[in-house]
């Protein structure tokens, strides 16, 4: 691999690990979504890129599916579900946007040295798309943890699973029945999730999780 | 051979799914436990031929199941033969006096399943041959026999032991799981390769303690008998008198086959260790027995105490074996398997007798029956075989197995070591009051329940048994009594297991004048039962009749007043716990802790006087209800994350990822 297409792949990893910090600061639901569907953009490029680097013309397929589903599909349907819950207006802020990106920036840390110590025999494409897929993972369980939204915390999970996608086309010789059965996975929890939206929604005319706890009688 | 157990074990496998379907038929009972009749017979017949006919073949077999790169070992040699013959005996006793006494059950579909399953699975555990078929047996022998204790889960009491059993047996069969993955660290799974390894002296070591724990707490060693008088009693009569007779023994074989065959030569601390848990094991087990009320319960008990009986043979195998007298090491442990042969039939016999008594009664409370043996006089006769065999009474066949027993106690002095000197005559000293007690507690049981008079209207109005039951518990008792008059037979058809086991055979009985036994020499001491039945039977039908020809007839005066009872109350006669009274006086404070509290109202008060007895079990108060404590509060402490919120659940996990990753990183 000459080093240009290193450094290519490199900077497409990377940049997903921007998007997923652009997404942990943005506390507007719309603009959240924007970022998701640029994260999901990103990840289309860079499975693509992975498919001319390691010459697997199944990954255009991924990628494909990628661009498709992730960066149109789910968030164009999940602004519909904003517009019709009517929260678009909800300001989220669980922690503060400092304290957060201090903690993402020491996962992102955490999770090179973790993968530059366990992956030393790998190539070295391998090893540095391991360890930004393991950011952007750790990245979206902190999305997930830091919200109170149900709509934000479905965005985290998503981004998660992006990150699941760029260490498994980083690897190579995936098989393509994995990757479409993982976007399958991904629209069915999607589907759920959206359907368990509306009926938290109906129940307390709220999709703040808070609104659970409370149902179930807990303090905050 | 052995092509014909395993078919046999099949078919019982067969037979309980079937039980699903037949226990909705009116006559499926029937059906059912005449299909376990014959295959525990064929079973039996089997393992019998193989014990006296070709104890050294040893077939084995390999079925292409369980784990993928193991299969299911199976082997029959002397050992499992004998046991077969122990447990498919007992089965076959079981399911023909279930044929009469199961068409009362109130639920069959909770037991008839179960029933089939339960015996296949113990045949299974005595013929694996490797690790994984053999817990994986005995661990569906723990389900299924606790799938009946529960078959009546209406009474609060029987999910109670049904829960306490659950544990104990996971408690069980965790203790060998963990001793078979010691042993199976430097081997594999497979029996044949572990015989041929070496392991080193700490690991068998272990490997041994693990065995006692985990056999020991399905045999129901103190402290590990909680369960055991809980359990047993809580099931079908039928099944009880399984649980009691054979499954114990299924556990003795466990100890047996680990201890005695797959490790290499004992060290004598093993058996210092298992005649410590053995003596103690007896005397506590009857000692609990005296103080009980409920007939099942005394039995189960009294199981407590024989395992401790068989224990201590064992132990003592154990010692003479590692010190190199492997001649009376096999005298102890030929003792120690007639004992248990023997404890199979007369438990199977009582505990069939006590599920007469509750089928024609209803209760198992002693203070409730009484004069039984007006209305059960068939029950009461074999009921009476069984307690005399079971208080180690001549000419029965439990005297011969004690007798054994004490004979290799007094061989203690050639034993080398002094610790082992110096602790065999104590524990002999505690099976022979346990001896004592154990007579004690069938008297108390016999006399209690079946002599007097009714102390209640369902004592007064029972009926005898169906002859199905009674057949069964006739052969039983007959089997008990040729047991105890041609010792010689079965001390000789043991000759192989014994030389498997220990390396020895006793000398030869069988072709000894009038069927003497000598276990070592005839100069030291010998037995006779067939002697000691004749002396028996004619001084008892001299003594009897002339009884009744001078005493019955003759012409009598009956007092006027009578001492003041004039019309004497049932409830004025001796009672279950005025028998035992004295010795739990003796006793009662120490082991018991019991303490007994007279109310006496003034003179002049109407109001009865009234006197409380109570007994804790002291092992429960100390052990058990300390560790129930401790499980409790912590699971009340992490109880709390039982209701998180779902943000808090994903911190939860995010958390525990990113120390996950710190570690691996640090």
């Amino acid at each position: 691999m000459s080093s240009l297409q290193f450094d290519i792949a490199h900077l497409l990893a990377g940049s997903l690990v921007l998007a997923s910090f652009m997404m942990l600061y943005q506390d507007r639901l719309y603009a959240l979504l924007n970022v998701y569907a640029l994260h999901a953009g990103v990840l289309a490029l860079s499975v693509a890129w992975q498919a001319y680097v390691q010459q697997a013309p199944h990954l255009y397929i991924t990628a494909l599916i990628a661009l498709a589903f992730k960066a149109i599909i789910i968030p164009v349907a999940l602004h519909r579900i904003i517009k019709r819950l009517g929260i678009h207006r909800e300001i989220e802020n669980v922690i503060g946007v400092g304290l957060t990106m201090m903690a993402g920036i020491g996962l992102v840390a955490l999770s090179m040295v973790v993968m530059l110590r366990v992956t030393p025999g790998a190539d070295a494409l391998a090893r540095e798309d391991l360890a930004f897929a393991l950011s952007v993972v750790l990245l979206g369980l902190l999305i997930m943890v830091t919200r109170r939204n149900a709509v934000s915390q479905v965005v985290g999970f998503m981004s998660l699973e992006n990150g699941l996608v760029l260490a498994a086309t980083g690897a190579k010789g995936m098989p393509l029945v994995v990757e479409i059965s993982v976007a399958f996975s991904v629209l069915i929890a999607f589907i759920v999730i959206g359907i368990f939206l509306f009926r938290i929604r109906e129940r307390f005319d709220s999709v703040d999780v808070q609104a659970l706890d409370r149902f179930r009688g807990e303090r905050r | 051979m052995i092509a014909v157990a395993l078919w046999s074990v099949a078919a019982l496998l067969a037979l309980a799914p079937a039980g699903v379907v037949l226990s909705t038929r009116p006559r499926g009972s029937i059906i059912l436990y005449g299909g376990c009749l014959i295959a525990t017979s064929t079973l039996c017949v089997t393992a019998l031929s193989a014990l006296l006919y070709s104890p050294q073949l040893a077939p084995s077999a390999i079925l292409p199941i369980g784990l993928p790169w193991l299969g299911a070992h199976f082997r029959l040699d002397a050992l499992s033969a004998f046991f077969l013959v122990v447990v498919n005996l007992g089965g076959v006793a079981a399911s023909l006096f279930a044929i009469g006494y199961g068409q009362h059950e109130d639920s069959p579909g909770r037991v008839l399943p179960f029933y089939p399953a339960y015996l296949a699975a113990m045949n299974v555990v005595v013929l694996a041959n490797d690790a994984f078929s053999f817990l994986v047996a005995w661990e569906f022998m723990s389900l299924t026999s606790w799938a009946m204790v529960v078959s009546h889960h209406r009474d609060a009491e029987n999910v109670r032991a049904g829960y306490v059993y659950l544990l104990m047996a996971s408690f069980g069969t965790l203790a060998l799981l963990l001793a078979f993955g010691l042993l199976a660290s430097n081997a594999g799974y497979d029996f044949d390769a572990i015989r041929a390894s070496h392991p080193s002296a700490a690991l068998t070591g272990t490997v041994v303690i693990l065995v006692l724990l985990g056999a020991g707490s399905k045999a129901g060693l103190v402290p590990l008998h909680a369960w055991l008088p809980l359990a047993h009693p809580a099931a079908p009569s039928h099944v009880s008198g399984l649980m009691s007779g054979v499954m114990t023994k299924v556990a003795v074989y466990g100890f047996v086959r680990i201890v005695f065959d797959l490790v290499p030569e004992p060290v004598w601390w093993w058996s210092m260790v298992v005649l410590l848990v053995g003596g103690p094991t007896a005397t506590l087990g009857v000692l609990y027995a005296l103080m009980q009320r409920d007939i099942k319960r005394v039995l189960a008990y009294s199981t407590i105490e024989n395992i401790g009986i068989i224990f201590t043979g064992l132990g003592l195998a154990l010692a003479f074996k590692a010190e190199g007298l492997d001649w009376v090491a096999a005298l102890a442990f030929t003792a120690a398997m007639m004992h248990v042969f023997n404890h199979a039939l007369f438990k199977s016999l009582l505990f069939f007798g006590a599920g007469a008594v509750l089928g024609a009664t209803g209760e198992r409370d002693m203070e409730k029956l009484g004069g039984l043996i007006h209305r059960m006089p068939k029950t009461a006769f074999v009921m009476l075989v069984g307690c005399v065999a079971i208080s180690a009474l001549p000419p029965f066949n439990g005297f011969v197995s004690e007798w054994l027993i004490f004979q290799a106690i007094l061989l203690s002095p050639q034993l080398p070591s002094w610790g082992l000197k110096l602790v065999i005559p104590a524990v002999g000293g505690l099976l022979a009051l346990a001896a004592a007690f154990a007579a004690a507690c069938f008297v108390k049981l016999f006399g209690i329940s079946f002599l007097g008079r009714p102390r209640s209207d369902v004592a007064a109005s029972a009926h005898e048994t169906d002859r199905f039951s009674l057949t069964a518990m006739f052969a039983l008792a007959a089997f008990c009594l040729i047991a105890g008059i041609l010792p010689g037979l079965f001390i000789d058809a043991l000759a192989p297991v014994s030389k498997d086991m220990v390396g020895n055979i006793m000398p030869h009985q069988v072709g000894l004048q009038w069927l003497t036994i000598v276990p070592i020499a005839e100069s030291r001491s010998s037995y006779n039962g067939l002697l000691v039945f004749l002396f028996v039977a004619l001084c008892g039908t001299a003594a009897a009749s002339a009884i009744h020809r001078l005493a019955s007839d003759r012409l009598r005066r009956a007092p006027a007043w009578d001492c003041g009872y004039p019309d004497a109350n049932p409830a004025i006669q001796y009672s279950a716990s005025s028998f035992s009274q004295p010795i739990r006086r003796v006793f009662g404070s120490v082991v018991f802790g019991a303490r007994e509290i007279g109310e006496m109202p003034p003179p002049s008060s109407p109001l009865p006087a009234r006197l409380q007895v109570e007994l804790h079990d002291r092992i429960w108060d100390w052990l058990y209800a300390p560790i129930a404590r401790a499980i409790g509060f912590a699971t009340e402490r992490i109880n709390i994350l039982q209701f998180l919120s779902i943000r808090r659940y994903l911190t939860l996990v995010f958390v525990a990822l990113v120390v996950l990753l710190l570690v691996v990183a640090l």
